[in-house]
């Protein structure tokens, strides 16, 4: 199963290097967005499947990102890249306040209180002088990144983007796999354990939300650079919960399901965007569907069927084994 | 005569306004905590069926030309069957699992009606005419008085009481009372608990929808009507305490007092006051005003 993995991971990135030369098939910055919602759902994923904490109001740190890197890089010269990394700073700090306000409560007490959190973060950016309320923040330039790439082509932003999605995945990848993924997961599966074992739960509480809330405002603050635009609806409560859906849908209980997720759901966007407000039908479907009969997510149930083939396979070669012994 | 530099007509009007708005937060928030109370289930779709109550309204209205009262009892009925078969087909499916899961359900919901609306209406408003016999004002000698805003209080408030009043003090209360508590001996006892479960489904969703049709003539009839409100709930039910009823109806109104009273002296922060109050109030009281600490 491991090589499968390995192999079909190897496919999805070969296929991502050739995107940008293969305009006629797919369009680049199509691929950028649903790069920064892969990010964004693994990230949420960090708090959501690894802790067991549902947070509805992640939309506040994508937008966050989104609007500090738009504002920074905008009207104060700063360089892309430091824009970038400013607006995913800003937003853990923000992911810190909110996560240790939050985690106050449980379950669905908390899911209650990040979204009206987030509720007051999209006030302030409807409020706030710099944001242009409906408008939202225009005409960000791209600039260059590290001072020699010019972002200005699709291609050099493409790898760009990339490239950053890429690390912020293999930094959720390691969170995971770390010791601190298997506190994370103690706390999951059983808190007061976790808690009579001595692991100070709060604490880690507030760190998985705060590297989760960072990771969550670099994928705003790169789809504020490839859209040059942010705005209202990427710190919606919508998006909150789109980022929930695209979890459910790619599978919570793994590392990388919410990147399929997201994938389908920009997909079905992208391709679903003339048929108006059928989309949110159709998505609305789509979850009811999910909640009620695939709880697992498409991840999950690869994972399910593949394990549930190999044990059967392996049970089938154990009874000839033990036929041909017999005779 | 002037209140901190605000002459006090202006005052008292947006004390009034508050007090409407507090109405329609009770009505809701009671609704969202009984559904709690009994089924464990955030009824994420709380806000739609106040919108679906109001077009159930206007449409009535529109096509069949019926009139307000007869709306106003006939609405809320048809949402609350419709909110039934729903627990009864797919809700009832997520009993005893997290309740995220009734969350996230009831969240797609939202995403089908409301969507399902801006197919058939548009995103634009539609307008519904007040009734005839609540038109005009009355002189309260201090202040003026909206008839139907009158309406809306008296309306909101009675409805709030006497859902109070069945739950804490009669015999079909306290079956209900006895299924959250101890589900499995109440079934015991010859009570049809699925079916009870399904009725305060109903009740709830009715009293959605019931706010809905009284604020159809006062807002636009639109299908995202009901989304930005349902957040106010939440808030409303966390600085209450989810499961209490008092705290819903008392937290409400109250809420919708200081939300007026921020619009006289400080508008912009209007919209937020809500979300600031909820956050003072768990960084003191995490359970909420009148809630209990959860086990």
């Amino acid at each position: 199963m491991r090589t499968l993995y390995i192999a079909a991971i190897a496919v999805v990135l070969l296929a991502l290097l050739v995107v940008p030369f293969v305009p006629q098939l797919v369009y680049s910055v199509f691929v950028m967005k649903m790069l920064c919602f892969v990010l964004f759902a693994c990230a949420f994923n960090l708090l959501l499947g690894h802790t067991g904490i549902l947070s509805f109001g992640h939309a506040a740190f994508f937008g966050t990102g989104a609007y500090v890197t738009g504002q920074l890089v905008k009207e104060y010269g700063v360089p892309t890249d430091l824009g970038i990394l400013a607006g995913g700073l800003v937003a853990a700090a923000l992911g810190t306040i909110i996560g240790a306000l939050a985690i106050r409560r449980s379950g669905i007490y908390l899911a209650m209180i990040t979204l009206a959190l987030s509720q007051l973060v999209f006030f302030f950016f409807l409020q706030a002088p710099f944001t242009g309320a409906e408008d939202g923040l225009q005409r960000i330039p791209r600039g260059t990144f590290l001072g020699v790439i010019d972002l200005r082509s699709d291609t050099a932003l493409y790898y760009v983007v990339l490239g950053i999605v890429a690390a912020g995945l293999w930094l959720v990848w390691r969170t995971v796999n770390s010791p601190f993924g298997n506190v994370l997961r103690a706390i999951r599966e059983h808190e007061p354990r976790a808690i009579s074992l001595g692991y100070p739960v709060a604490r880690y509480k507030v760190l998985v939300f705060t590297i989760s809330a960072g990771l969550a405002g670099i994928a705003g603050s790169l789809k504020a650079i490839v859209f040059q635009l942010a705005a209202l609806y990427d710190v919606h409560w919508h998006t909150s919960g789109d980022v929930i859906l695209m979890t459910l849908l790619g599978g919570m209980n793994t590392v990388f399901g919410p990147a399929v997720g997201a994938a389908l759901v920009s997909a079905l966007n992208h391709y679903l965007d003339p048929f108006g407000a059928w989309v949110t039908v159709i998505t609305g479907v789509v979850f009811m569907t999910c909640v009620l009969a695939f709880r697992q997510g498409v991840v999950g149930q690869l994972n399910l069927w593949l394990r549930s083939r190999r044990t059967s396979m392996t049970s089938a070669k154990g009874q000839r084994r033990s036929h041909a012994h017999q005779q | 005569m002037d209140i901190f530099g605000i002459p006090i007509q202006a005052l008292l009007g947006q004390l009034m306004l508050g007090i409407v708005n507090g109405s329609f937060y009770a009505v809701l928030s009671l609704g969202l905590a009984i559904i709690f109370g009994v089924l464990k289930i955030v009824n994420f779709a709380h806000g739609a069926f106040f919108m679906l109550g109001a077009f159930t309204a206007f449409l009535l209205a529109q096509y069949m030309g019926a009139n307000y009262w007869v709306t106003l009892f006939i609405a809320p009925l048809t949402v609350a069957l419709f909110g039934m078969l729903f627990e009864f087909l797919f809700l009832r499916r997520l009993y005893g699992l997290d309740p995220i899961y009734g969350l996230l359900l009831t969240f797609s919901l939202v995403l089908v009606l409301e969507g399902g609306f801006r197919v058939a209406f548009g995103s634009s408003g539609q307008p519904f005419a007040t009734p005839e016999l609540l038109r005009g004002t009355i002189n309260l000698g201090f202040m003026i008085l909206p008839i139907y805003r009158g309406f809306v209080i008296a309306a909101a408030l009675t409805l709030c009481l006497a859902t109070w009043f069945i739950i804490e003090r009669t015999s079909l209360g306290a079956s209900l009372r006895a299924a959250t508590e101890r589900s499995e001996l109440t079934q015991a006892f010859g009570i049809n608990v699925p079916r009870l479960i399904t009725l305060t489904y109903g009740v709830g969703v009715g009293l959605a929808a019931f706010a809905g049709v009284l604020a159809a003539p006062i807002f636009h009839v639109n299908p995202s009507m009901g989304s930005s409100l349902v957040i106010i709930i939440f808030a409303v039910v966390v600085i209450g305490g989810l499961g209490s009823i008092m705290g819903a109806i008392v937290t409400g109104l109250g809420l919708g007092v200081v939300e007026g009273f921020t619009r006289v002296f400080y508008s912009e922060f209007s919209s937020t006051i809500v979300f600031l109050v909820m956050v003072l109030v768990l960084l003191l009281r995490p359970a909420g005003l009148f809630g209990r600490e959860e086990s």
